[in-house]
């Protein structure tokens, strides 16, 4: 027996270094661990590094070394004068950039469009961050007051009256069109015997309902009269308007309860009337630029910008059609929002170019930008209207229970309960959404508006700049811009996806 | 003092109340009332404008005109067309049109949507990168952008007829189009095409066959092998004793352009590519949720049952995803399908060029026209939806779920 001495445990000599572990982290860890970890890898590699070679060395060579950066017209892009493979021909892109960006919007007011860009975006930049305060004033502001704004800009033109005219002859021209429509019926219910009777006595009632309402509304049109006969029409409506608009909210707000709200709603009416003394609306306001010169950019952003704002209510009424009890307006929704949606959208465009003029009275002349309007909002429309159904379908019955047991309305469950959550549960499909509007704005060009894309292929057209890579260089610009947007909405929405779900994240 | 059983409410006012006010009850009804009141009101001053407008333009309402001499040349049709047919024919050759780039879009798209999914599953660190930026690339570029870019840029930057780039003196791709070789019917092709036919029955008896020896007898047979060959055999045994079933007809160059041979048009051509190209964008981000939304555990459990890494996939991982990549997969291939009217835009004689395009401009009819139009794309939407759900509700079915 051997005693056990301590020294049997403890190793005499040093241990060999054992060599470093093999790098998995940087870039020597990840060619390692994901590229040339095994013969398929090895291969794939190989294929990927061949696809790269073939496609972004020759686009880099082709937008930067062999470009050519100056010159004239096209002379200065045609390789016997450069004396090297010419690539990209950037002085085009200068030579067409205000075309591209402006259309044919006149020269000396193109400070409008530019100033219409700055306003957007200073007001669209805190909307975007989300830690900045007062979003609903913010909000209010962009989505109400900066169209409006926006059109006297881009548009021109200044106000006749406001108001108290406005409303005054959109009522007149409804009962006109009651008293025709009950005269129809009469005259339709004539000739045939029984149902004819019925019809007879339909058209009557039409009839006097017109006459009746004509009636009401008959002091209404004498005010409209006097103000058209006073000097300052448009200051002396909107100080009525404002009056009769703040004694409503007062009365039906409750009082002196709904302060707060007067104090906004005349705040509101300020604000109306400073913009319109800034920019001189009741003077004819600024010099009018007819829609057909706008062009390129602009037509761009406006279309999807006035797409998205329109699609938006558009959307959530379709929803709720779609969601409601009510059978009509059900079917209805159903029918609109799948009609649509089953349809290319170059069929709606050229439906509101080429119908929608016949559907309207013969001296109403409606413009070409206006008709792509109406087109593009109501297709996004109905496919919003799906994205807004999905997150409706979100919320548990529980939250519109707890509001009926606390006896709020149809409209205040809706509106202060399901609604919020509802959005908040797809800002993602609705970015997506916009992201498609954004692009499917392209269209108008087939409509013959000249968008970006329009204003691109009108300036290829152009023999001053006619070389071989010209329409490369012009596609790969536009395509920068239209990249630019999609992708930085696409970003912006992945990240108002996080911040939404960081209550999930655990 | 007795109580008396009070009368249960009279049913059929509330059922009534139920069916045409939904759950507002009279005031569902009476808003109802009003909404088609508005309607009415709003479909009278259309119809009224309508014949007014019609009539200040000398228009006459109505599908007369179809058939009325078109008098205007496609340059593609796929049956035979001249200018003296009517505007049905024109329709027709629309629809055919759509129809070819629609299905040979869908064909491509998954195909390639297929290998850019899976190029971005893979471990490859590069490739997967490849495969993102070309989603991310293609997906935020208008589609018209992109088919404007193939049409203006790419297509027409290629050279004449004489200095076509060829590949191996058949295939001839120039400003005019792709130029491929043409197939001439030869007397072998009926008994070809019946040798084929016989392959395709044994081999879907075959696979019967073999799925009912699995479940009878529980015995996995081989059966790729003799699909393999009947596919194979029979045709070429028809070849050899009946002769080609076709020849193709090399294009050659003569003069100023090419003889023999067919000419696919270089709108087709920018069309498909774009259409293709980005829709794939689309359909490889659908494959690859429908692929990551099945669990791990799915593939370990199956590899831990002793089947191989292919059969795993293609009896466990694959039918589980595809029923989540069935109803997107479906919306894509109607996207493409509608995006295909994007066509005017570049001249190719689809549906909406052809139809909406020249002949409403010709005629005038455009609420009929337009009306036809939708109608034709509704119609194709509803027929490919039911086509789609009927192949999930299937494959459902076999799920069992």
């Amino acid at each position: 027996m051997t005693d056990i001495t301590a020294s049997n445990f403890i190793r005499q000599d040093l241990a060999g270094e054992r060599p470093a572990p093999i790098k998995t982290t940087g870039f020597v860890g990840f060619v390692r661990t994901q590229l040339l970890n095994s013969p398929t890898n090895v291969l794939l590699t190989l294929l990927s590094a061949l696809l790269i070679w073939f496609t972004v060395i020759p686009a880099l060579q082709f937008l930067l070394v062999d470009a050519v950066w100056v010159g004239k017209d096209r002379e200065a892009c045609l390789a016997q004068n450069a004396g090297h493979p010419v690539g990209a021909c950037w002085p085009y892109i200068t030579a067409k950039f205000n075309q591209l960006m402006y259309g044919f919007y006149p020269e000396a007011e193109r400070w409008r469009v530019d100033l219409t860009y700055v306003l957007s975006v200073v007001l669209l930049v805190p909307l975007l961050i989300p830690r900045l305060p007062a979003k609903g004033l913010n909000a209010g502001i962009f989505f109400f007051a900066l169209p409006v704004v926006a059109f006297f800009l881009l548009y021109g033109g200044g106000l006749e009256g406001f108001g108290v005219s406005w409303t005054a002859s959109a009522l007149s021209v409804f009962t006109d069109s009651i008293d025709t429509a009950g005269n129809a019926l009469v005259r339709a219910g004539a000739n045939v015997p029984v149902v004819g009777m019925l019809f007879w006595l339909l058209g009557k009632l039409v009839v006097l309902i017109g006459t009746v309402a004509s009636l009401v509304i008959w002091p209404l049109l004498w005010i409209r009269d006097q103000l058209q006969a006073s000097h300052q029409p448009v200051w002396i409506d909107l100080a009525l308007t404002a009056i009769v608009v703040t004694g409503l909210v007062f009365f039906l707000g409750g009082g002196a309860r709904a302060l707060r709200t007067v104090v906004g709603t005349a705040a509101t009416f300020v604000g109306i009337a400073i913009v319109i003394a800034i920019m001189g609306l009741d003077r004819h306001g600024l010099a009018i630029v007819d829609t057909r010169l706008w062009g390129g950019m602009l037509v761009t952003l406006v279309v999807s910008v006035i797409g998205i704002v329109a699609s938006m209510p558009i959307g959530i009424a379709l929803a709720l059609g779609r969601r409601s009890t009510i059978p009509l307006i059900r079917f209805f929704s159903i029918a609109f929002i799948e009609l649509v949606r089953g349809v290319p959208l170059i069929t709606v465009l050229f439906f509101a170019t080429y119908m929608l003029p016949l559907f309207l009275p013969g001296n109403m002349r409606i413009d070409g930008l206006v008709r792509a309007l109406v087109g593009v909002a109501l297709f996004s429309g109905a496919y919003m209207a799906e994205v807004i159904r999905g997150g409706l379908q979100a919320i548990p019955r529980g939250q519109g229970e707890a509001a009926s047991a606390l006896g709020l309305s149809w409209w205040k469950t809706t509106s202060f309960i399901v609604l919020p959550q509802a959005l908040r549960h797809v800002i993602p499909g609705i970015v997506n959404s916009f992201i498609s509007l954004f692009k499917d704005t392209s269209l108008v060009s087939i409509v013959a508006l000249f968008d970006l894309l329009g204003s691109l292929k009108a300036s290829l057209a152009d023999p001053v700049w006619a070389t071989p890579t010209t329409a490369f260089t012009g596609f790969a610009f536009t395509g920068m811009i239209y990249f630019a947007f999609c992708f930085g909405m696409s970003r912006y929405s992945l990240l108002v996806e996080r911040r939404l779900n960081a209550h999930r994240r655990n | 003092m007795s109580i008396e059983a009070r009368l249960p409410p009279p049913q059929y006012a509330l059922r009534l109340k139920r069916v045409l006010g939904g759950k507002a009850g009279w005031n569902g009804i009476i808003l109802q009332i009003l909404f088609v009141a508005a309607l009415a009101w709003f479909g009278y001053e259309i119809v009224a404008n309508v014949r007014t407008n019609l009539a200040a333009q000398r228009i006459t309402s109505g599908f007369g005109f179809l058939n009325n001499t078109a008098g205007f040349d496609v340059n593609q049709t796929l049956i035979s067309y001249s200018g003296s047919d009517s505007y049905t024919r024109v329709l027709i050759v629309g629809i055919l049109n759509t129809l070819l780039v629609s299905v040979i879009g869908i064909v491509l798209a998954t195909i390639l949507g297929l290998m850019i999914a899976l190029g971005r599953l893979s471990p490859n660190g590069l490739l997967s990168r490849v495969a993102g930026t070309y989603v991310e690339l293609i997906r935020n570029l208008p589609l018209l952008f992109q088919i404007t870019f193939w049409y203006l840029a790419v297509l027409a930057a290629l050279p004449g007829p004489r200095q076509s780039i060829s590949v191996a003196s058949t295939f001839y791709l120039n400003n005019r189009g792709f130029i491929v070789p043409r197939p001439v019917e030869e007397p072998g092709l009926m008994p070809f095409l019946i040798a084929l036919g016989v392959a395709i029955v044994a081999c879907i008896g075959l696979r019967y066959y073999a799925r009912r020896e699995l479940f009878v007898r529980g015995h996995a047979m081989r059966i790729w092998p003799y699909v393999l060959g009947l596919l194979i055999g029979l045709p070429v045994m028809s070849m050899l004793v009946f002769g080609a079933p076709v020849v193709f007809e090399v294009p050659v160059l003569k003069g100023f352009n090419f003889a023999g041979g067919s000419r696919i048009i270089p709108e087709f051509v920018a069309l498909t590519l774009a259409l293709s190209m980005y829709t794939a964008s689309f359909i490889a981000e659908v494959v690859r949720g429908g692929i990551l939304s099945v669990h791990k555990g799915q593939m370990e459990a199956g590899l831990s049952l002793g089947l191989s890494r292919g059969t795993v996939l293609r009896l466990i991982v694959v039918p589980q995803a595809l029923r989540v990549i069935l109803p997107p997969l479906t919306n894509q291939y109607l996207n493409l399908t509608k995006n295909s009217s994007l066509a005017v835009a570049i001249g190719y004689p689809d549906l909406v060029s052809v139809f909406a395009g020249t002949t409403m401009s010709q005629t005038g009819q455009a609420i009929e026209i337009i009306g036809i139009t939708m109608g034709v794309y509704l119609a194709l939407s509803l027929i490919t939806s039911a086509i789609m759900s009927f192949y999930s509700w299937r494959l459902g079915k076999r799920l069992g779920a």
